[in-house]
């Protein structure tokens, strides 16, 4: 049966594409020491910081582009980008969010992002759990937001609330003067700063994120989120997500992301370390919906980032979800080390691509300590003439007895000009572990959307539906505020999937 | 009140001729059976009603309610009532029946300016409708068909009759498949559907379906036409002598 209803694939809306018009402090392009040292004093930063960042740099200089993903592009030209953008009416750093330029709150009030702590995030009407039946607004908890935008913090909601747990939420540039004991401990110590090429890059130049620190036995009180908005034209976003979770510690934290359309592509590559100490867990979730480019493949963002957490303690667990939706090109690899004994690593994926956007995205588990489980769950969805990849690594050492890893990867193609691969593997190098894969691949097809629209429902509802329930069990996995948020964010991804 | 009007129908897929000038005409409170050897074009019939996009009609129109049913999109026969019962109920893994049935029910009463069925509502109907059909309540949560046997697509394709409550039902094949238990719980669940104001075509091969549900006119179809029509006991002949008794004379 000819796909004639799938097959005609056209543009799809971004509604996050509009450019806020402010006037920006910009760097030239192009990178050296002095644009090192550069942004290390706009930041105040301690010697020993600027040294770091020198060392990542001279180690970047030494180092090539990775080759090895299933993406292809030109090559990146890092003299022709800008390296720092900071809206200039935050140059002397507003104290409050009335203070911040209300161009800049205006942008993000047009993102439903909420930066006033009366407020939430816009869009989410729903209890996760019957989406389709119910038309209650549920409770909606307090979220606390960092926003950055461009290459700065422009301000972080809650602060008050979360210092009363002793939890410490900040822009990472803020806490290298508050805490500096702290980053000096762990910046680093999870993803070394000549770890890759594009690490090495961030290490070098990162000009902010978020930094979160809960105290022993704390369970953080409201979910954390970041938010990050490329604006300025031809600028790198290179932020630094860093978070330390102490003992018996709790927290739940999520980031979005979004830019402008534009017709160049535009490069992020950010690096995020998560630290889980003894029965510490940690909750990372990414609603990642950067610009993707055109229909024709033209614009959109290179997001190269490096994701890693470290279970140093034992019983503690990191579990990271992400629901990739935006971007030309997506590369990253969200993985945990398994170091304390019983440690738990999870990953939940969805990863969606339409037009001519690709992904290579997966996981790494690395089982160091005793009786340590991992479980990958990756669901991967391709339209149009697009490419998705997962790619993972289950590595057991000698010392990891007992471990344990379930993985699953499941692709849903729609269409029949888009591909799906599977690139998963696997060293085991104790003979105690147990190491399970199960994957699937299957087609949205013609009869299922047909059978959908002969009870009634319209063929886009019928593909957001399809979509919706192949990833059911990734979304269960997001905060609950967020769980419908993506559900329709595929939705508007999928919009003009099928004529 | 006439339901169904189809005059000459000629159909193709994929460039070949299927249906060679099919009419058959169906009112209200009647209910038709159609039967004929394999490849005669009875599925075709089933899937055109409904507007699958893989048939084309070249000629030869079809009204249902007074309507052309060529210019409308599958989801608005639908919303005017139009229902087909799958032959091979496709699976669409991780959406609950009941989400589906929900999303359906609300489409069609959005469609026709109506309220749509409260949570609670819904639950009872369809907690109801799965006990009619020998169902266990925990069906309506799995995936829709996502590993049903054979016989449990069926019974589904009939819960959503009774739910959706369309004009006129078209059941393609929805006796194959299924052991005698169970082609008795379905026709009664297609017998309570039943009523003055709507209609049903059943296509079945076999005899053994008329008689639980008693039609009011059997159609032999062979060759992309109706050959005979006639009352229950054409059925009963054809079972005795085949369609080569059709063919031949």
């Amino acid at each position: 049966m000819s796909n004639r209803f799938v097959e005609n694939l056209v543009e799809r809306e971004y509604d996050a594409g509009f450019v806020t018009d402010i006037e920006s402090e910009t760097l030239p392009p192009g990178l050296d020491e002095s644009v090192v040292r550069f942004i290390s004093a706009k930041k105040n930063e301690p010697e020993w910081l600027t040294d770091w960042r020198l060392e990542a740099y001279r180690g970047w200089q030494a180092m090539t582009a990775p080759k090895w993903a299933h993406v292809h592009f030109p090559p990146i030209d890092f003299t022709a980008i800008s390296y720092f953008s900071a809206p200039k009416s935050l140059a002397d750093g507003p104290s409050s969010l009335d203070e911040v330029d209300p161009e800049l709150l205006r942008t993000y009030e047009k993102l439903g992002i909420p930066l006033h702590e009366q407020e939430f995030l816009a869009g989410v009407v729903k209890g996760a759990d019957s989406p389709a039946t119910s038309s209650e607004p549920s409770s909606r908890p307090n979220v606390a937001v960092d926003a950055i935008f461009d290459s700065v913090s422009i301000g972080t909601t809650f602060k008050d609330k979360l210092a009363e747990a002793g939890v410490v939420f900040c822009p990472i540039s803020e806490a290298v003067q508050t805490h500096p004991e702290l980053v000096r401990k762990y910046l680093g110590s999870v993803v070394p700063r000549k770890d890759n090429f594009y690490a090495a890059l961030n290490s070098a130049v990162y000009s902010d994120g978020s930094f979160v620190y809960i105290p022993p036995g704390v369970r953080c009180p409201m979910e954390l989120s970041t938010y990050f908005r490329i604006n300025a034209q031809n600028t790198g976003q290179f932020e630094r997500t860093l978070i330390i979770a102490e003992a018996g510690s709790y927290v739940s934290y999520l980031e979005g992301c979004t830019a402008p359309m534009r017709d160049e592509n535009q490069l992020h590559a950010a690096v995020v370390e998560l630290i889980a100490l003894d029965d510490a867990e940690i909750k990372y979730s990414t609603v990642q919906n950067w610009y993707p480019g055109d229909k024709n493949g033209k614009g959109g963002i290179y997001n190269f980032v490096t994701k890693r957490g470290a279970c140093i303690g034992v019983r503690s667990k990191i579990s990271w979800t992400q629901v990739e939706t935006g971007s030309a090109i997506t590369w990253k690899y969200p993985s945990v080390i398994l170091r304390g004994d019983y440690s738990v690593g999870e990953f939940y994926s969805v990863a969606l691509t339409n037009n001519y956007q690709q992904a290579d995205t997966g996981t790494k588990m690395i089982h160091l300590g005793k009786h340590t489980r991992s479980t990958i769950i990756a669901k991967g969805i391709s339209a149009g003439k697009s490419n998705s990849t997962y790619r993972g690594l289950v590595r057991t050492s000698p010392t990891a007895i007992g471990a344990r890893n379930y993985t699953q990867c499941d692709s849903l193609l729609i269409g029949s000009n888009c591909g799906a691969h599977t690139f998963p593997y696997i060293e085991s190098k104790n003979a105690s572990a147990i190491i399970e894969h199960e994957a699937t691949t299957s087609k949205l097809s013609d009869e299922q959307l047909f059978l959908c629209q002969q009870r009634g429902i319209d063929p886009e509802k019928a593909v957001g539906m399809i979509v919706n329930g192949f990833c059911k069990e990734v979304f269960r996995q997001l905060p609950m505020e967020f769980a419908v948020e993506a559900g329709k964010l595929l939705e508007v991804s999928l919009e003009g999937a099928v004529g | 009140m006439r339901l169904l009007e189809v005059d000459d129908l000629h159909v193709t897929v994929a460039g070949q001729q299927i249906l060679t000038g099919l009419s058959l005409s169906i009112d209200a409170g009647e209910v038709h059976a159609i039967m004929g050897p394999n490849g005669s074009g009875k599925s075709t019939l089933a899937n055109v009603l409904a507007g699958h996009p893989g048939y084309e009609i070249t000629s030869g129109s079809i009204r249902y309610k007074d309507i052309q049913l060529e210019d409308l999109k599958v989801e608005e026969r639908a919303h005017l009532g139009l229902f087909l019962a799958f032959q091979y109920p496709v699976e669409i893994p991780g959406v609950s029946n009941m989400e589906f049935m929900k999303a359906a029910l609300d489409a069609q009463a959005k469609a026709r300016n109506e309220e749509p069925m409260s949570a609670i509502e819904f639950m009872k109907a369809a907690r109801s409708a799965a006990q009619q059909l020998d169902l266990n309540p925990d069906f309506l949560k799995r995936g829709v068909n996502e590993g049903f046997s054979g016989g449990e697509k069926k019974r589904n394709e009939i819960l959503q009759l009774l739910l959706l409550q369309p004009t006129l039902a078209v059941l393609d094949e929805t006796d194959s498949g299924l052991d005698i238990d169970a082609i008795q719980t379905v026709s009664a669940g297609i017998n309570r559907f039943r009523n003055a104001d709507n209609g049903v075509l059943l296509i079945t091969h076999y005899q053994r379906l008329l008689d639980y549900i008693v039609p009011d006119v059997v159609h032999v179809l062979a060759n992309g036409r109706i050959i005979r029509s006639g009352d229950k006991s054409l059925a009963v002949t054809l079972e005795e002598k085949g369609y080569t008794w059709l063919s031949a004379s």
